[in-house]
């Protein structure tokens, strides 16, 4: 993975120390609450319905076993020994005292983390597929290219006041793990007829109140000329997004107004300008020098099929559930990538313990890991592990909780804190996500239903991504009481869909029933061999509306 | 207050819309009365300076922004970063070599960014002490990111360092 050199080391530490100035000046009195929020936000500092929520910049999801120390480290000494997992594969410590921020800094720091640009109107975090590196269907890593735009977008004096927030995801596949189109920017990485490899780019994805899938404004970037064609179209967005009405600023209402064509004009217009000065020109070394840092750990030269996992499978069934929907293919043989589930029934989804953390690098260290992925699915992956170390990691992960057969099933529930921690929140979500596991756990029915995403969020900002669940749930606020609707239909991935909503909400018990009506008919309608979305695409809303709402 | 990147070649006074041109002096109009009032303005012998406002390119200006001595950006509420594009536009594509000022709400933290994109005077609103000034652009010391102001970035700074191993 990617280590700081002096430079970016030294960035981090003088950010840490510059925000302990901004800090000192707000309690001073210095700034006023409306100027510091703007300074604070960049520096992923919230403050949220009981306390400030400091937001951890994990770039593409990736962490090294010291890192995971330290988190658990700082989660115990200065929260309250937990944090939560995100859809922007960060970390959020919900309980933080502002006098103490600067300090916690200092401690990521030292670890190369830091928390800028996690919040404010500025490029975020730099999301990439979690199992980047690993997968069969790989291209090129994507964190090669993720890493160079993080560097890129840190501090960027021209891109950092925007009108609204700007996300980034790179997929390296033509899987699609990273949601990249709905992002503000998308890029995947491809090759194209001779062989070469570039980018294609696509502009004005999103969720929140105006959902959008993302157009294609490159079909195919030179990787020389990567940041030259995104510095172009943050410029487009910069000079010309809205700036009347917060939920008209995003770059997809931009899209939507001007239409993708003349996006695409303004965006060719200045990126052959910037091209032309050659400033941004990314030489081919600086490409290789920062590849070096991803390249794979030594692989051994393994037969695929492994004795020991096959026996251990025939004689633990629970070992063989969990190999089947946590366990992934690895592009080396011998070897398979794993999702550590942090969805066990009854939890918050995405939460893990400083103890379960600081178990995990252990185990990071026991099998080898020199790194731990976070998924936008609110889970870990563990890369590299070889075939028959599988069963013994497993058992160590039982008693950790951390074993659940669940991933991609219908108690993976994605969801955002929502009124139990959240300001903007209009209702709850995380009691709704352990209601709904609850009511599905029964593993057996959950293996049988299969594939079922169910996204879950407590306000239309969409962190939940209920848009993009093949079942998603929106938290509404009905004349002061919770109210949830349900969408159907939606996808994040490569055939990426927008939900449609069913019809009137329910409340926060009727909404477990007609999840479970919801399910029921799918049940009744499936085809061999089909998913819920399958099914859906297939028979289309109406059985289900006529199972929620028949008279 | 201002705040001088570079010493002002001149003291400009705010010409408001409507008033008359005065005889002398250096003077600042809104870019509507530059255009309307073009041919006069610049046929006058002292320095004209325009003042955008945070919503107007500065491409409006076109070729006469050669012939301006001072251009003002002005930003209403320190989070329109509107300014810093057309701060960069100016220095770059319209190749404008005359002071660069910003007014309004910008913030002490702000400044590194502004003198990155080519602001070299700044009218706050409210007195911040040179050496604060000072610190605040120099509080980070390497960028990653190319700009206008020619500051060597970190990557050219690791392809000068020792050869790697």
């Amino acid at each position: 993975m990617y280590r700081y050199d002096e430079f970016d080391a030294q960035l981090v530490r003088e950010r840490a120390e510059q925000f302990r100035g901004q800090v000192a000046r707000r309690l001073s009195g210095d700034l006023t609450e409306d100027e510091f929020k703007p300074l604070r936000l960049m520096n992923g500092l919230y403050l949220q319905l009981h306390s400030y929520m400091l937001r951890i910049a994990i770039p593409y999801g990736t962490l090294s076993a010291r890192q995971v120390r330290k988190l658990a480290h700082i989660a115990r000494v200065y929260d309250r020994g937990y944090g939560h997992f995100t859809t922007r594969q960060n970390l959020q410590l919900h309980w933080a005292q502002l006098p103490k921020v600067p300090d916690m800094l200092v401690e990521l720091a030292e670890v190369e983390m830091h928390c800028m640009q996690t919040s404010g109107n500025c490029v975020r975090n730099i999301t990439a597929d979690h199992f980047a590196g690993a997968a069969a269907d790989e291209i090129e890593d994507p964190r090669i290219l993720s890493e160079i735009v993080r560097q890129w977008s840190t501090l960027h004096p021209e891109f950092s006041f925007l009108p609204r927030k700007f996300k980034i995801a790179v997929s390296g596949s033509a899987a699609d793990r990273a949601a990249i189109l709905v992002h503000d920017i998308g890029i995947q990485i491809v090759r194209n007829t001779h062989g070469e490899i570039g980018y294609r780019v696509t502009v004005g994805g999103g969720l929140g109140r105006s959902p959008f899938i993302g157009h294609e404004v490159g079909s195919f970037v030179a990787k020389t000329d990567i940041l030259a064609f995104l510095e172009a179209v943050m410029r487009v967005y910069n000079e010309s997004g809205r700036r009347d009405n917060i939920h008209k600023a995003r770059i997809k209402i931009l899209v939507h107004q001007i239409g993708p064509e003349e996006m695409r004009r303004r965006v060719e217009r200045e990126f052959a300008e910037i091209r032309k000065s050659g400033t941004l020109e990314l030489p081919e070394a600086e490409i290789a020098r920062i590849a070096a840092y991803f390249a794979p750990p030594r692989f051994e030269e393994l037969a695929d099929e492994s004795v020991e996992l096959e026996a251990a499978t025939r004689k633990n069934a629970g070992f063989a559930d969990w190999l089947k929907t946590n366990v992934h293919a690895h592009k080396m043989p011998g070897y398979a990538i794993a999702t550590v589930s942090l969805k066990r029934i009854g939890d918050t989804p995405g939460d893990c313990s400083s103890d379960q953390m600081d178990a995990l690098a252990d185990l990071m260290e026991e099998f080898g890991q020199a790194e731990i992925r976070v998924t936008h699915e609110q889970n870990l992956v563990l890369p590299h592990l070889r075939k028959r170390d599988l069963f013994a990691l497993w058992q160590k992960l039982v008693p950790l909780g951390l074993a659940s057969s669940n991933h991609g099933l219908v108690t993976d529930i994605i969801c955002c804190p929502g009124l139990d921690y959240c300001d903007l929140a209009n209702a709850r979500s995380i009691n709704i996500a352990q209601n709904i596991a609850q009511r599905f756990a029964d593993l057996e029915r959950q293996h049988n239903l299969g594939e079922l995403k169910i996204k879950i969020s407590g306000c239309i900002n969409a962190c939940g991504h209920h848009h993009v669940g093949h079942i998603g749930i929106l938290g509404v606020d009905r004349k002061g009481v919770e109210n949830y609707q349900i969408l159907l239909g939606g996808s994040g991935a490569e055939d990426a869909s927008l939900g449609e909503i069913l019809g009137p909400g329910f409340d926060s018990e009727g909404i477990v029933d007609a999840v479970e009506n919801v399910v029921g008919t799918y049940e009744r309608l499936r085809q061999s061999g089909e998913r819920f979305l399958d099914t859906y695409r297939r028979v289309g809303p109406t059985p289900f509306k006529d199972r929620l709402y028949a008279r | 207050m201002l705040v001088e990147g570079h010493p002002s070649r001149m003291a400009f006074s705010n010409l408001p819309d409507g008033e008359a041109l005065p005889q002398a002096g250096a003077i600042i109009v809104s870019l509507s009365r530059f255009t309307k009032e073009r041919e006069a303005l610049l046929a006058r012998a002292e320095p004209v300076g325009v003042r955008l406002e945070t919503g107007e390119s500065p491409e409006a200006l076109g070729a006469d922004v050669q012939r301006l001595e001072l251009i003002v950006l002005h930003v209403p509420y320190l989070k329109d970063g509107r300014a810093f594009s057309w701060a960069r536009l100016l220095r770059t594509r319209l190749g404008y070599q005359g002071e660069l000022r910003v007014s309004g709400h910008v913030l002490r933290d702000q400044i590194a960014f502004y003198a990155r994109v080519g602001v070299d005077s700044f009218e706050l609103p409210q007195a911040v002490p040179a050496a604060e000034v000072e610190a605040a652009r120099s509080e980070i010391s390497h960028v990653y990111q190319p700009s206008v102001d020619g500051q060597v970035t970190i990557r050219e700074l690791r392809a000068r360092r020792a050869p790697r191993s």
